[in-house]
């Protein structure tokens, strides 16, 4: 059991340090599961459960997400025997996560429960598929009739403006926005739940076929079937069960563009929702991000991770092409990011997994081949070479960057209990 | 009533209570570009909304504004989604200022209208065609008719415009 320390009081307005993830859990990530949303759920929710070591009956709160693609709470917290005392299922697919553990916090502080389980399960490439095949409405209405008619639905050419204007305004280039993936595959071969554990080059990514210019087949995420959960509770608790906690410093949650409706009416569209999201977490979260040591920001595509950590302020607006294709987010760099490989190469969970990565890098218990020692955690060897470690050293602070499009941006930052 | 039409094979369908839209799409049908323009702040807006997204007024009318500008930002789609689109690719879908309220209220803000490249007579554009296009072509409005009481906004090079060299994506 770790060691309990003080909570930070300082800035109570914001909740900040008072609450902590305590479990994470996921099914494996695969292409065809053959289960239920409602079986992916329970199977998650019991490996969050087992991870943090909490009994089933703590659980009193429960919260998830979906985008008419899930299975609700009712029905997995009834297959799991847990009965609620709080429970909500919202409509989101990016960005959901970290707004949910903002809610969770909320809920708790309200008085009207202790502990929240907030999931995420499924069918992404057996059910209703992520990049929109086979989702074509049968009959056209409302704003829809001013963008699908034209061949504009799915998520890869939704985004294509914010992407291809980026290239335009700042000279962002294809060479620079596929070191995304080739990094994210260095990191993804070094984990072994990774659907796509191979490395690959730039010119892998390059001469893959386009699928919506800018984005290259491989510059775009993985279709995944999945389940994926974390249990959350208050910090003075959060020292009581298996692992050091990831106390939670700031979240910001489903922060918005002006003019949602085609959010595009309002520009520099080089830009999203972050712009405004990131005035709210760093002072929420008392830091900055020169401060944090690792990062999860989204990778739904490629330029997904460039924007999300371009608006956040890791670098200077425009210089994200620079920033990705640096080194820096590589394992081994000065701040890794997405180190399971995120959504382009571990598998898409709408950002629950990416979550999930940097609790487990907080406790410096990252899942990955190193040989386990007589303490039962892995040994880390710091060798990220294919096949080695993907454990960061000392990591004490990390942040999730969520994506919900270029309209809608969350994000939280975590620190080791 | 509801207004139904079907553009490339899709059914598009506009139900009686949809007031902004059944204005919007029937002036297209009449081949007029007309967006509405609020009547206490009288900024012109798209798209089609209940209330004006600048003072949150309610009063609006449809104002006449001319099918003209720039491409702003664009998509090229090699990979189509929709069957409707399969036998078109590659596609461009382009985002145009218009030349109308460019630059208000805010010099981010403009009325920037989606449509994909058409040719002058409004079948979607042809890959020579295609690959003549990036940020900066001007082009103007065309009609495509989708069935009675609606027709389809289009985007076609504007000939007797002066056409700066287009930006485009470095690997074609």
């Amino acid at each position: 059991m770790a060691e309990a320390k003080p909570v930070d009081g300082t800035t109570p307005q914001y909740l900040r340090d008072k609450y902590a993830i305590i479990g994470v859990g996921e099914t494996p990530f695969m292409r065809g599961s053959g289960k239920t949303t409602r079986a992916l759920g329970t199977w998650a929710i019991r490996n969050a459960i087992a991870d943090a070591g909490v009994e089933p009956g703590e659980i009193d709160g429960m919260l998830s997400y979906s985008i008419g693609d899930s299975t609700a709470t009712p029905f997995i917290a009834g297959d799991l025997g847990i009965r609620l005392n709080f429970y909500m299922d919202c409509f989101g697919g990016g960005s959901s996560t970290e707004a949910l553990l903002g809610l969770a916090i909320g809920a708790m502080e309200a008085g009207m429960c202790q502990m929240v389980c907030i999931y995420r399960a499924m069918n992404g490439y057996s059910g209703r598929r992520i990049g929109a095949t086979g989702r074509t409405p049968s009959t056209i209405s409302g704003d829809g009739l001013h963008m699908a008619p034209y061949g504009f639905f799915s998520a890869g050419q939704r985004f294509a403006f914010s992407f291809m204007r980026h290239m335009y305004d700042y000279g962002t280039t294809p060479e620079q926005v596929a070191m995304v993936k080739v990094i994210h595959s260095e990191h993804a071969s070094n984990n072994p739940k990774a659907l796509y554990p191979r490395r690959v080059t730039v010119d892998d990514v390059l001469s893959s076929r386009m699928i919506v210019k800018p984005l290259h087949l491989l510059d775009c995420c993985l279709e995944t079937d999945n389940g994926t959960a974390i249990i959350v509770t208050n910090a003075q608790r959060a020292y009581d069960y298996r692992h050091t906690p990831a106390r939670v410093l700031g979240v910001v949650g489903r922060c918005n563009w002006p003019r949602m409706d085609m959010h595009y009416q309002h520009g520099p569209i080089s830009s999203w929702a972050a712009r405004y999201a990131s005035k709210i977490l760093w002072p929420n979260a008392g830091l900055g991000p020169e401060e944090i040591d690792v990062t999860g920001a989204y990778d739904a595509f490629t330029f997904t991770t460039l924007l999300g950590l371009e608006d956040f302020g890791f670098c200077e607006k425009g210089a994200g092409g620079e920033y990705v294709s640096s080194g820096v987010m590589r394992l081994g760099g000065a701040r890794p990011n997405n180190t399971s490989g995120g959504h382009l190469c571990e598998g898409y969970t709408h950002g629950m997994n990416l979550v999930i990565e940097n609790v487990r890098q907080l406790r410096g218990e990252i899942d990955d081949s190193c040989p386990i020692g007589a303490n039962g955690n892995p040994e880390h060897s710091y060798d990220y070479r294919a096949g080695g470690c993907r454990q960061v050293k000392d990591v004490a602070v990390t942040a999730n960057i969520g994506w919900a499009g270029p309209i809608t941006c969350s994000a939280a930052v975590l620190r080791k209990g | 009533m509801t207004v139904t039409g079907t553009y490339l094979g899709m059914n598009l369908a506009i139900p009686e209570n949809d007031e902004q839209n059944l204005a919007y799409f029937q002036y297209c049908a009449t081949h007029d570009f007309r967006l509405q323009r609020c009547g206490n702040c009288h900024l012109l807006r798209y798209p089609p909304t209940t209330g004006c997204p600048w003072c949150m007024g309610m009063e609006s009318e449809w104002h006449p504004v001319e099918g003209k500008g720039a491409v702003h930002s664009y998509g090229e789609v090699h990979h189509a989604i929709q069957p409707a689109w399969k036998a078109h690719t590659p596609y461009l879908f382009l985002l145009v200022d218009l030349d109308t309220q460019k630059g208000a209220p805010t010099e981010h803000d403009a009325l920037r209208v989606l449509a994909n490249l058409v040719t002058a007579d409004g079948e979607p554009a042809p890959p020579e065609l295609v690959r003549q296009v990036g940020i900066g072509t001007r082009v103007r409005m065309v009609f495509v008719d989708a069935g009675e009481g609606i027709a389809i906004p289009q985007w076609t090079m504007d000939q007797d415009a002066e056409q700066p060299p287009p930006w485009r994506y470095p690997q074609e």
